[in-house]
C-alpha cells in the first residue's frame, strides 16, 4: 500500500544513518500503543513528542495498525509536524528539509500476549518441567503440562489435548544418547489425539522438538501431515544441564511467523517498518545488556506490562530474561490477585479499603483493560497489585537465572533427581548495582518517590542499589532504533530515557523494631551523619550530579556487603528522591495486626513523601 | 478538533447478523441455502474420530517391540471389542503365554514397532452444528456449513461464562436499576433467557439454575458471588467453555451496576422474543465479547432494509463533541453522559497522574472531568 504523500511504503533497507533526522518508534503493548517521536535538535538526538493510544486488536477494528496510527496521530497533534497520510499509514519525508514525515519508521510488538502453549515432557519433575520453562521464559500461557508420570490415563491426556485448542505445543524428552521410547510414546499419543488450533482449518499446528536428538527422526515420523515440525537442540540433553534457549528462542520464532501472522492487522504493520518489527522483551534486554557491558555492573530491569512482566538481569556477564506470562497489571491482574492472594497485596495499603469492592474494581480493570486510576484510593491499590506483580516475577526469574543451565557438575544420581541440590539463581541482590523500572506503572507513577519505592519493596535491594526508571517507557523503542541508528538510540537513552532515582541504601539482616540497624557518614557534596533503627526509612536529598563517600556501620546482625557487622564505604550518587536508607531489614516484613500495619505503613510512606 | 479512540460495545436495535456455523471437520451440510432455520435447527452433522486408546502391548508381552505385529492376534483396520485379547505372547514351551486384551470397544489403527504401543480407536462421535441463531441460510460452506442472515437486535456484554444457548427473553426486574434477586425468578422461567436490572445476587444465580433457566443476564455481579458460583477465580479472561449449566452475562460490569437503560428498554421491547445468546469472552488478542442476539420479525425490518445507521453520526469508536459515553472506571463508574469538551492538553487528575481527559455533561446535568481512557462510545 501506497499513501499519496511521500514513499510511506514499507522499504526494508531503513536510510542509512546519516540521512535519518527524524524518527518515529512504536511499541504495540498488549493494552497501549505508544508512540515516540525523535529529532535531531542542535546535533542532537532528543525525544521530543510521546503519544498514546489503545491497542486495537478489539473488534470491529481488529487491527493493530489502527492503534499506530492513533499513537502516531497524537505525536503530530503535538508537534504541528505532519506524520500520517490521509489513508492512516505513516509519511516519510521526501528530503531532509521537508518539515513533514519522518526519515524512518520502526517498532516492537510484545509478542508475549497471545500465546497459548501446551508443553509435554517425559518425567513431569525434569524434562516437562524445563519444557515448562521454555515455554513461560518465552512469554507464553502453558495451558497443561502432560508427562508420562503425571497420573493421567493415556486416553485422559488426550481428550485433554483435544479441547485445549492451543497455538503449539513443546515436546521434549530423553537425555541425549539416552533411551528414546517414552518421548516417541508421548508423541504418538499427541499427534492421534488431532488437537486443533485455535485459528481454523488451514493453519497447521507448530510442535517444536527439543528432546533426545537420537528420537528426532522417529518423532519426525510420527508427525507428518496436518502439523509444521520444528526440531531444536535438546533442553535437557543431560540430566544436570538445561538449555532452554533454542526451544525458547524457536517458540519465539514461531510464534511471529504463524501465530503474529494471523493476528488482526500485523502483517500491515511489517510492511509499513523499515526494520523488522522487535519482539519487545527483545529490545529492552539488548538495551540492559549494553548499560551493564558499558559501565561493567550487575544490572536486572523490569517491564510490567498489561498482560505479562517481563525481568532482565546481568550478574557476572550472563544475560537472562524471563517473561511472566500471567502477572500484569491489566489483562493479567487477576491472575496476580489470585497468585498473591488479596492479604499479601493488602499488606501494602495504608488506607481503609472492602476486600468485595476491590475484588470488583480487580475484575473491571481485567475486562476494561485500558483505564487508569483517576483517585488517589485507586492508585495506592494499583500500586499495591503492582509490587506484588513484580514481586512474584521476580521470583519466577530467580528461579530460572540458575547455574543449572549449561553446567557440568559432578552430581550424584540423588542430587539429579533432587531439583533443589546445586544449581543456585545467579540473582544475588547484595551484588545488585542497578535496578531499572520499566512498563506503565511504574513509568507513569506520578511521584518519583512511588516508583522508587514500589522497586524496593518488590525487589528488596541489598548492600548499595541505584535505582533508575524508563521515564516514559522507551527502552523498547530505543532498542529496536539501535539496530538502524545505534548512535542515536545511546544518546537519547543517556540524555533522555533513564531517570535516575537515587541510590537504595539496604542491610541483609533482621533484628528488633527500634533497636539500632546502622550507623552512617557521608562526605564530598553532601556531609553528614547519622544512625538509622530497625524498621526505619529516611531519604537524604542529594541530586544525581552529587556524589558522596558513604560509609555504613552495620550492627551485628545486619551485612552490608562485607559481612555482619562489618562497615562499608562506597561512592553513592543521588538522583530525582536522593540517597533512601532503608532499615526495615531483608526480608521486609509488616505486622499482622491491622491498626499496626497500617501505621507501619504509613511512616514509611510519610518518610518517602510517597503520596504527598 | 481533538480526537481520541476508545473501544465501544454494541447495542443496537437493528443490525444484518451473520452466523458462520461450521464443524470442526468435514462433514455433511443439512440444510439448502435460501432455507429458514431456527436455533435449533441442526444445519451440519458429521462424526469425530473416536477416542484413541494407546496400550502398551510390547510391554505387557514383555516382547521386542520388533517383535509385536507377530504376536498380534488382530490385524490393523480390524473391529475389536472391549476386553477381547487382540495380542499374545508365545509363552514358556507354549505355556505361560500373556494377553494384551483390547481397553475399549473400536478399532485397531496402529502397532508401532518403535515403541510397541498399540491405538485402539473407539466409535465415532457424532457431532452436531446447529443453527444457533434464526435466519435465513445465504451460503453453503460444501462439507463445512453454513452462514446464517437475519436482521437482529444485538446487544454486546461485558463479560459472560459458558456458550451457546437460546430461549424465550423473561424479563424478571421492573427498572433498570432494580437488583435481581430469588424472589425475581419464577417457574415460568424455565428455558427462558432470564433479564434483570442491576445486580444479580448468587441466590438469583442459583434459582434461575434450579428453574431450568437457559440464562440470566444483568447489568452486574459481585465477584465474589461469580467466583462462588463458578467454584474458582478467574484468571485470565478467557470463558465460553465452563459447564455451569446456565449461561450467564453482565452488560456493564462487577459491582452493583444498573444496566444501561437503553439496553434494558430495548430488551424489555422484546419480552417472549426468542434470543440467541453466547456467554464466551475472550479479552487478550482476538477480543470476543458475549451477546445477545434477537431476531426481528418482518415488522421489525423497518423500511430501506440494511443495518441501522450510528445514533448521531459519531463514527463508531470515535471521540467527538456530542459523542454519548459511559464511564468505566470508578470513582464515576456507570455514569452516563455526552462529550462537552475535548482539551489538548493534559490535565492532573486526583491520583497525581497527567493524562489526557475529557468533560462530559451528563445524563443528570452535572458535568466531569474523566480520563479519556475511562470512558467507552455508547454505539447504535
Amino acid at each position: 500500500m501506497t499513501a499519496p504523500h511521500a514513499a510511506s511504503s514499507s522499504a526494508k533497507t531503513p536510510p542509512t544513518p546519516d540521512r535519518i533526522q527524524v524518527i518515529v518508534a512504536t511499541d504495540c503493548g498488549s493494552t497501549t500503543t505508544k508512540a515516540i517521536l525523535i529529532e535531531l535538535v542542535d546535533g542532537h538526538y532528543r525525544q521530543t513528542q510521546r503519544g498514546e493510544a489503545p491497542t486495537t486488536v478489539e473488534a470491529p477494528f481488529a487491527d493493530v495498525t489502527l492503534g499506530v496510527t492513533n499513537s502516531v496521530t497524537e505525536l503530530q497533534e503535538l508537534s504541528g509536524r505532519r506524520l500520517i497520510a490521509d489513508d492512516g499509514t505513516v509519511i516519510r519525508r521526501t528530503s531532509l528539509t521537508d518539515p513533514n514525515g519522518c526519515d524512518v519508521y520502526i517498532s516492537t510488538s510484545s509478542a508475549g500476549g497471545g500465546l497459548q502453549m501446551m508443553v509435554a515432557g517425559v518425567v513431569r519433575q525434569m524434562t516437562a518441567e524445563s519444557a515448562k520453562r521454555a515455554a513461560l521464559g518465552a512469554g507464553a500461557i502453558v495451558m497443561d503440562t502432560i508427562a508420562s508420570n503425571d497420573n493421567r490415563k493415556p486416553h485422559e491426556q488426550i481428550q485433554r489435548i483435544r479441547e485445549l485448542r492451543p497455538d503449539m505445543v513443546l515436546l521434549s524428552g530423553g537425555t541425549d544418547g539416552g533411551d528414546h521410547k517414552k518421548v516417541v510414546e508421548l508423541a504418538e499419543l499427541i499427534a492421534p489425539a488431532k488437537p486443533r488450533p485455535r485459528f481454523g482449518g488451514e493453519y497447521q499446528l507448530p510442535v517444536i522438538y527439543a528432546g533426545n536428538k537420537d528420537a528426532a527422526p522417529a518423532v519426525a515420523r510420527v508427525f507428518g501431515a496436518g502439523f509444521d515440525l520444528s526440531i531444536v537442540p535438546n533442553l535437557r540433553p543431560t540430566l544436570e544441564a538445561e538449555n532452554l534457549g533454542p526451544a525458547r528462542d524457536r517458540i519465539h520464532d514461531v510464534f511471529l511467523e504463524h501465530v503474529m501472522a494471523h493476528a488482526p492487522g500485523y502483517d500491515k504493520l511489517i510492511s509499513w517498518a523499515d526494520a523488522p518489527i522487535m519482539p519487545t522483551p527483545g529490545a529492552v534486554g539488548d538495551i540492559l545488556q549494553t548499560i551493564a557491558r558499558k559501565r561493567g555492573i550487575n544490572a536486572v530491569g523490569v517491564d510490567i506490562g498489561g498482560a505479562t512482566t517481563d525481568v532482565f538481569s546481568v550478574f557476572d556477564g550472563v544475560f537472562n530474561r524471563t517473561v511472566s506470562a500471567n502477572l500484569g497489571m491489566s489483562y493479567s491482574i487477576s491472575n496476580v490477585c489470585a497468585e498473591a492472594t488479596m492479604p499479601r497485596i493488602m499488606r501494602w495499603v495504608h488506607l481503609p479499603m472492602d476486600e468485595r469492592e476491590l475484588r470488583n474494581r480487580v475484575k473491571n480493570k481485567m475486562i476494561r483493560p485500558t483505564t487508569i486510576p483517576q483517585s488517589l484510593e485507586a492508585l495506592v491499590f494499583e500500586q499495591a497489585v503492582a509490587r506484588e506483580a513484580l514481586r512474584l516475577s521476580y521470583e519466577q526469574h530467580k528461579a530460572f537465572a540458575t547455574t543449572l543451565k549449561g553446567v557440568q557438575q559432578q552430581r550424584t544420581v540423588g542430587d539429579a533427581f533432587s531439583q533443589q541440590a546445586g544449581g543456585g539463581t545467579l540473582v544475588n541482590n547484595m551484588k545488585l548495582d542497578l535496578l531499572v523500572a520499566s512498563g506503565g506503572v511504574l513509568s507513569h507513577a506520578p511521584r518519583m518517590e512511588q516508583t522508587a519505592l514500589m522497586l524496593i519493596d518488590s525487589f528488596e535491594p541489598e548492600g548499595f542499589t541505584e535505582l533508575a526508571k524508563d521515564s516514559i517507557f522507551m527502552m523498547p523503542h530505543l532498542g529496536v532504533l539501535a539496530s538502524v541508528h545505534p548512535d542515536a538510540a545511546m544518546e537519547v537513552f543517556e540524555k533522555d530515557c533513564l531517570i535516575f532515582l537515587g541510590t537504595c541504601v539496604a542491610p541483609h539482616g533482621e533484628g528488633k523494631p527500634g533497636k539500632q540497624c546502622f550507623s552512617w557518614t557521608l562526605s564530598g557534596a553532601r556531609s553528614a551523619q547519622g544512625t538509622m533503627a530497625v524498621g526505619e526509612m529516611q531519604v537524604l536529598p542529594l541530586a544525581h550530579h552529587e556524589s558522596c563517600e558513604m560509609t555504613v556501620s552495620p550492627e551485628k546482625g545486619f551485612d552490608m556487603g562485607a559481612g555482619p557487622g562489618k562497615p562499608v564505604t562506597r561512592t553513592v550518587r543521588g538522583g530525582t528522591v536522593g540517597l533512601i536508607l532503608d532499615a526495615r531489614g531483608r526480608a521486609i516484613t509488616v505486622p499482622d495486626a491491622e491498626n499496626e500495619r497500617r501505621a507501619t505503613i504509613q511512616k514509611w510512606l510519610t518518610a518517602l513523601r510517597v503520596y504527598e | 478538533m481533538a480526537k481520541a479512540f476508545t473501544p465501544g460495545l454494541t447495542v443496537t436495535a437493528r443490525t444484518t447478523y451473520r452466523a458462520r456455523r461450521v464443524l470442526p471437520i468435514a462433514g455433511d451440510v443439512l440444510v439448502a441455502r435460501g432455507a429458514q432455520v431456527n436455533a435449533d435447527t441442526v444445519v451440519a452433522q458429521t462424526f469425530m474420530e473416536g477416542d484413541a486408546f494407546p496400550m502398551r502391548a510390547a510391554n505387557i508381552l514383555s516382547a521386542n517391540p520388533k517383535d509385536l505385529s507377530g504376536l498380534m492376534l488382530k490385524k490393523l483396520g480390524d473391529t475389536v471389542a472391549k476386553d477381547e485379547p487382540i495380542a499374545r505372547s508365545k509363552g514358556i514351551f507354549g505355556m505361560m503365554k500373556t494377553e494384551v486384551k483390547s481397553a475399549a470397544d473400536g478399532v485397531l489403527e496402529s502397532i508401532s514397532d518403535a515403541t510397541g504401543m498399540v491405538i485402539i480407536r473407539g466409535p465415532q462421535h457424532p457431532v452436531a452444528v446447529q443453527a444457533y441463531v434464526s435466519g435465513e441460510v445465504i451460503e453453503v460452506i460444501a462439507g463445512e456449513g453454513v452462514v446464517i442472515e437475519n436482521a437482529v437486535a444485538l446487544i454486546q456484554g461485558i463479560f459472560g461464562v459458558s456458550g451457546e444457548t437460546h430461549g424465550p427473553i423473561a424479563m424478571a426486574n421492573a427498572a433498570a436499576g432494580d437488583t435481581l434477586d430469588e424472589a425475581h425468578i419464577t417457574a415460568a422461567m424455565k428455558g427462558c433467557v432470564v433479564i434483570g436490572g442491576a445486580r444479580m445476587t448468587a441466590a438469583a444465580i442459583k434459582k434461575a439454575k434450579t428453574v431450568g433457566a437457559a440464562a440470566i443476564v444483568s447489568g452486574g455481579i459481585d465477584d465474589q458471588d461469580l467466583r462462588d458460583f463458578l467454584g474458582h477465580d478467574i484468571g485470565v479472561a478467557v470463558t465460553g467453555s465452563e459447564r455451569t449449566g446456565i449461561t450467564l452475562i453482565i452488560t456493564e460490569g462487577f459491582g452493583d451496576v444498573a444496566m444501561a437503560a437503553r439496553t434494558f428498554k430495548l430488551l424489555a421491547s422484546h419480552a417472549g422474543r426468542v434470543a440467541s445468546v453466547n456467554g464466551a469472552t475472550q479479552i487478550r488478542a482476538g477480543v470476543m465479547r458475549p451477546e445477545i442476539v434477537i431476531p426481528l420479525d418482518a415488522a421489525h425490518h423497518g423500511s430501506g432494509g440494511g443495518p441501522a445507521a450510528a445514533a448521531g453520526g459519531a463514527v463508531a469508536g470515535m471521540l467527538e463533541i456530542g459523542t454519548s459515553v459511559r464511564v468505566i472506571r470508578d470513582p464515576y463508574f456507570g455514569v452516563l453522559g455526552t462529550v462537552a469538551a475535548l482539551p489538548e492538553q493534559p490535565a492532573v487528575l486526583g491520583s497525581g497522574s497527567r493524562a489526557r481527559v475529557l468533560e462530559v455533561a451528563t445524563v443528570d446535568g452535572s458535568r466531569i472531568t474523566v480520563p479519556r481512557a475511562n470512558v467507552e462510545v455508547i454505539d447504535g
